[in-house]
């Protein structure tokens, strides 16, 4: 799909950009580009739509090379997000969006019926979205709508320039979800440029870790945590991210010991405070006697926020749970055949004692590996 | 004294005499705003160079045009016409250059051309200030209008030479009022065409 060969920028003053870039994109595929800034990520990413230009080596877009190319249509049929969202502020939602339809020249009838779809898609009402203005959405919103615009005119290819960088982190995980759900539907093939390490965990399947205008390290998720090519992507990745063999470990040795908890009668805008505040997207629901209740996901309150006005009117009570003394492969094997992204820990009475996430089980373990590795050597 | 009739030709004299210089400013101050906006090493110097003829008093400007053009209406507009063009262009200019970036780096990543930019995007995002040019424009030119009466323009500044001369203060009176008048009417007009075409998603 997309194809970089021997790709170099250098701007005039001399700073190279990008140097030798070899990059093979294929179709479908999601490929996050990271590195610390100034590593050329974003360059190389816009070299793809032509809002830079290569100085020398060539690109293929579905198989043409781009400079032979008028880059106005080749960045018609290439959807591109930015991390400033960059809606049209004089025009509504539903003119943001079907802009790149409208330079295409369909039809009212057709842009009309694809809009709707669209905010159907991410779960935005067009009855009420469709004629607002920019300015009236959440930076959440507003972001959801900067990929719809994207995805409009239905471009085989999206470029991503780290579109939510800039939101909170609470929106920023319900707008990767929500992109990893789409992708999923959509086969899109995506370039995303990070400089999150999580996001490209959470959303690549392979990712391209740069350093200094070369591509330093090519590899999916996995690969990258099990094999770092080196220091420098070690680091990068972090090493309390790394992967260690869970067999030995229980439950009770790596859940989170104080999860965020509510009684039921919590109202939803604190719920919403209080994540904010201790930075996580779940709050567990419990009674008096600390007993499990239920949990509710931050996205769950965001739809429910105008209906319902407490947590036990959401709580989601059909819960998978495990308990302290069971191994940690027992989680891990209960997350991944029901897709869950959370695992409360109970003891025999159904009271709360913990909690495990897909995220906090990869870091704890890492953690612990390190220190197995550091007593090994001093025995 | 003055009639009536004297006093509504002079007020519709003044008027076209004001409203031409303002008109032939946008056309040329627009466009001309729209180039210097592409580059913004150029629009500094332009401006400061236009801005020149603001500093220029106008008695002296008009006082220039009499060798050149003789007297009459003409040198009157060429005067009013110059001195109409600074907060147009400079506004063209500041509006054009003032769209968020970022809005621009959409408009093009999404594929539209220079043109589609400019008249779908970046016009609509600077046109208050483009208006508020015109607006300031037309209001200081009302004004100096009345100095068309030195070179023979007509206008509502001719009761107010000859009531100076004449030490009329009522013939002063007949062409001031009006004036003042014209310019406040101007200004608040202006205003609410300026809020009307606001689209509403710029609207605070």
């Amino acid at each position: 799909m997309v194809r970089f060969e021997n790709v170099s920028k250098v701007y005039p003053d001399g700073t190279k950009a990008v140097q030798e870039l070899n990059l093979h994109i294929a179709r479908g595929e999601f490929v996050c580009l990271i590195g610390p800034s100034g590593c050329g990520k974003t360059t190389a990413l816009k070299m793809i739509n032509r809002l830079h230009e290569a100085t020398s080596g060539k690109i293929y877009v579905d198989g043409r090379d781009i400079s032979m190319v008028n880059p106005v249509e080749l960045r018609r049929n290439i959807g591109y997000v930015i991390q400033q969202v960059g809606l049209f502020p004089h025009l509504t939602i539903a003119q943001n969006i079907e802009l790149v339809p409208r330079l295409l020249g369909w039809d009212k009838a057709r842009r009309d019926r694809r809009v709707n779809e669209l905010l159907e898609m991410v779960g935005l009402d067009p009855a009420v979205y469709r004629d607002r203005y920019p300015r009236e959405l959440s930076g959440g919103q507003q972001q959801r709508v900067g990929v719809l615009r994207a995805l409009a005119a239905e471009p085989d290819l999206i470029l991503m320039d780290e579109p939510f960088g800039a939101l909170d982190p609470i929106t920023r995980e319900t707008l990767q979800d929500e992109l990893k759900r789409l992708q999923a539907k959509l086969k899109k093939t995506v370039v995303f440029v990070t400089h999150d390490m999580d996001e490209a965990l959470k959303l690549a399947d392979r990712i391209v870790v740069m350093k200094e205008g070369r591509v330093h390290q090519v590899a999916s998720p996995e690969e990258l945590l099990r094999n770092p090519k080196d220091e420098f992507v070690e680091q990068f990745v972090g090493r309390h991210r790394m992967v260690a063999p869970a067999d030995s470990l229980t439950v009770g040795e790596i859940m989170i010991q104080d999860p965020v908890s509510a009684r039921p009668e919590y109202g939803l805008a604190e719920a919403v405070a209080t994540m904010r505040k201790r930075r996580v997207n779940s709050v567990l629901v419990v009674d008096e006697g600390g007993k499990l209740l239920g949990l509710v996901t931050a996205r769950a309150i965001e739809r429910g926020m105008a209906r319902h006005r407490t947590l036990g009117e959401i709580m989601e009570t059909r819960l998978t749970t495990v308990q302290p003394h069971q191994p940690v492969t027992h989680a891990v094997q209960r997350m991944l055949l029901e897709r869950l992204e959370f695992l409360p820990v109970v003891d025999e009475q159904g009271r709360l004692q913990g909690l495990v996430t897909n995220t906090s089980l990869v870091g704890t373990l890492s953690g612990l590996e390190e220190a197995e590795q550091t007593g090994g050597a001093t025995a | 004294m003055i009639t009536w009739q004297k006093l509504a030709r002079l007020t519709l004299e003044h008027l076209t005499l004001s409203l031409s210089a303002v008109l032939l400013a946008i056309a040329v101050a627009v466009p001309a705003g729209i180039l210097l906006s592409r580059s913004r090493r150029l629009a500094d110097p332009v401006i400061t160079v236009v801005g020149l003829f603001q500093t220029l008093p106008a008695i002296a400007l008009l006082a220039f045009m009499i060798p050149l053009m003789g007297i009459g209406t003409k040198p009157a507009l060429t005067a009013l016409f110059l001195y109409a063009l600074l907060p147009i262009l400079s506004n063209t200019c500041k509006g054009l250059l003032g769209v968020d970036p970022s809005v621009k780096e959409a408009a093009r990543g999404m594929g539209m051309t220079p043109l589609q930019m400019l008249l779908t995007v970046e016009l609509p995002l600077a046109f208050r200030v483009i208006m508020s040019g015109i607006r300031t424009s037309t209001v200081l030119i009302i004004g100096w209008a009345t100095l068309g009466a030195y070179v023979g323009a007509g206008g509502l500044g001719e009761p107010i030479v000859s009531g100076y001369a004449m030490v009329s203060p009522k013939l002063i009176l007949a062409g001031g009022v009006p004036v003042t008048l014209m310019a406040l009417l101007a200004d608040f007009l202006l205003g609410r065409l300026e809020r009307k075409v606001t689209p509403r998603g710029l609207q605070v």
